[in-house]
């Protein structure tokens, strides 16, 4: 095979999975920051990666309602870890970030943006849900009508591989949210993690220029069947599901169904689930003031609906109880998201349940609704 | 606010002092803080002393003896604009566990002559007391929120102080959530954000210090924590800490113990 090979678009071809290791290599020589699965404090985060060796290979994660365990079996996979509370939001959108700082001069206020260089990362390891999170914010923060500088820098540049779920978690709803566990479209390169090989599906010309020259072959009938049934077993094997067919108005058409009001007991309203969503975009912008009163810097940080401040407004708060609030993110990520942006809010990645301290499910609450409805 | 240099005192009643420490140890700021205002009271820091009234009185500790019911009054006539500093002068602070218990219990164990003292049989905060303009949470309490409010003093706004619970903050700095993922029982869920989410980015978990927030829903907090509970009794005793004098804990702690739910009696 000649040395500057490059496969096609919408191809898949196989590689030994040690080849990979050339891959992260190349996009870190192209400028990319690598961030992967990462296990710290025995627990799995989203972090720099520099080599396969950083992804946690041989993990589990066993997740349910309020439970998060990272179980080591020591299998000889590198992407079998269903992702845990953080999510790829923390890049794009990050939690905390300075939109400008005044300066008083001679009496007059001086503007000044940071002058910070936007970061190219390079996500490894997406997964379909994930993918369709980011999708889900492109239509947030990247509108025809309005768009945010800040996502927009950072979403330009990302490099995007996904990772076909194999072994979905307890708390994980893709398919009735039909986002998943097969990655679709969206992504630079994709990533199906069999015993011995990756088979990778080429999603861009970044990728391709990227597998120059790269040791592959074009997977066999046998690899793709493999994958297949790997993917229809993960599709079999959803921890929980969700019956969409009658949402937005289940919810719209029941807003004072007396089960708000039971959730709103056991809701702690910590923001938790709003945090960890990867599509909730909500903040707030704060001021931080010098003590001689001559310099301010305005920062964006994540907020939540679930935060009693954030719907205080002149005249009071137009959510004061729990029960509201908790109605307000339900009924807007499963709800009016459909008549604003033309999709639910909600993509079955399950981390809501699972960082619950209180062990709220929503693919509990809504048929809660449904039960009544009927 | 006077345009002036606007004239502050600090005072302290039955505390650790921890919180005056904070104050000066500001370092970067403390400064700054002193060419903004006037620091015309401040005994642990300077021996001088400027008589009052003051623009900015910022109180430390509980009212815990006869002698301080009489002096935060005297002090409350002095200041413009009363702050309790710290979690001692907002909720009574860990003295406050007295108020649980029968004091002169304590005092017999500790002094060989309890007589010679003369103590309230509880320790309350200073909005007890006298009307208090700001509380600022904490033990002790956070110093970017110290400033915040001496700026927003200074240029008559109201201070952004949060409203939300801890977890807001732990996963501003991408603390994953110890409660979930280690069960280690945490107070975050239910107590007002303001330290940086301090003890769970250091794995361990939330004691309270800053107290509840302002609709906290304490009971359902109970009812999570006491299925991690690493010893019985683990969230009686969390609520009765640093805050455990504030109201929803109180609240919290004593439907814990009437309704029969307190682990501890399920061992005996």
């Amino acid at each position: 095979m000649p040395n500057d090979h490059k496969p096609e678009i919408g191809s898949t071809i196989v590689i030994q999975k040690e080849t990979f290791n050339a891959i992260l290599s190349r996009l870190k020589e192209k400028g990319y920051e690598t961030i992967g699965p990462r296990v710290k404090n025995d627990t799995l985060i989203y972090a720099p990666i520099e080599q396969m060796d950083d992804l946690p290979r041989g993990y589990i994660t066993e997740q349910d309602a309020a439970r998060f365990h990272l179980k080591h079996t020591g299998h000889s996979r590198y992407f079998d870890a269903i992702p845990g509370a953080q999510s790829w939001k923390q890049f794009l959108f990050p939690p905390r970030a300075e939109l400008f700082a005044l300066r008083k001069v001679n009496n007059l206020w001086e503007a000044s943006t940071p002058e910070t260089k936007t970061p190219s990362y390079a996500f490894i390891g997406v997964r379909a849900c994930e993918l369709a999170a980011i999708q889900i914010q492109d239509n947030i923060f990247m509108r025809s009508d309005f768009n945010d500088p800040i996502y927009r820098a950072r979403r330009e540049r990302v490099f995007i591989l996904t990772v076909d779920c194999m072994y979905p978690a307890g708390t994980c709803f893709c398919v009735s949210m039909e986002t998943g566990p097969r990655v679709k479209a969206g992504f630079d390169l994709n990533l199906t993690e069999l015993e011995d090989v990756f088979l990778l599906t080429v999603g861009s010309e970044i990728a391709r220029d990227l597998l120059k020259g790269i040791p592959f072959e074009l997977a066999s009938a046998f690899l793709l069947r493999n994958a297949d049934q790997g993917l229809e077993r993960a599709a079999s094997q959803m921890g929980r599901k969700l019956d969409i067919s009658n949402l937005p108005d289940l919810i719209l058409n029941n807003l004072d169904h007396p089960h708000w009001q039971e959730v709103g007991a056991r809701c702690l309203s910590c923001t938790n689930c709003t945090q960890v969503c990867p599509t909730c975009f909500c903040w707030d912008a704060t001021d931080e003031m010098s003590l001689d009163g001559k310099e301010t810097h305005r920062e964006r940080v994540w907020d939540s609906c679930f935060n009693p401040g954030y719907s205080y407004q002149a005249g009071g708060n137009t959510r004061p109880t729990i029960r509201s609030r908790y109605r307000q993110w339900l009924s807007h990520k499963l709800g009016t998201w459909k008549q604003q942006n033309g999709t639910l809010g909600c993509v079955g990645c399950g981390r809501c349940i699972t960082w619950c301290p209180a062990e709220i499910d929503l693919t509990k609450e809504i048929p809660m609704l449904q039960e009544e409805a009927r | 606010m006077d345009k002036n240099k606007p004239t502050v005192a600090v005072y302290k009643f039955s505390s650790c002092d921890g919180c005056q420490l904070s104050l000066l140890n500001m370092e970067d700021e403390l400064l700054n803080l002193a060419d903004a205002v006037d620091l015309a009271y401040f005994i642990e820091a300077s021996r001088a002393t400027k008589p009052g009234p003051y623009d900015i009185a910022l109180v430390e500790g509980s009212v815990t003896t006869p002698h301080e019911v009489e002096r935060i009054k005297e002090i409350r006539q002095e200041a413009k604009f009363l702050i309790a500093l710290g979690t001692c002068a907002t909720a009574g602070g860990v003295q406050a566990l007295r108020n649980f218990a029968d004091a002169g219990e304590y005092a017999k164990i500790v002094y060989d002559h309890p007589e010679y003292l003369n103590y309230l049989p509880t320790a309350t905060p200073i909005s007890e007391h006298v009307k208090v303009d700001l509380e600022l949470w904490g033990c002790p309490v956070n110093k970017a929120q110290v400033i915040e409010v001496v700026v927003a003093l200074l240029n008559n706004r109201k201070p952004n102080l949060p409203t939300y619970s801890v977890c807001l903050q732990c996963k501003r700095r991408g603390t994953i959530c110890v409660l979930v993922d280690k069960g280690i029982p945490c107070l975050g869920p239910a107590t007002i954000a303001g330290c940086g989410a301090l003890c769970p980015a250091s794995g361990r978990g939330c004691y309270g210090c800053f107290g509840p927030f302002r609709d906290a829903n304490v009971p359902a907090l109970t009812e999570a924590l006491q299925k991690v509970e690493r010893y019985p009794g683990e969230t009686m005793r969390l609520y009765r800490g640093i805050s455990g004098n504030a109201p929803l804990f109180v609240k919290a702690a004593d439907a814990i113990l009437s309704t029969g739910t307190d682990t501890r009696k399920e061992t005996k």
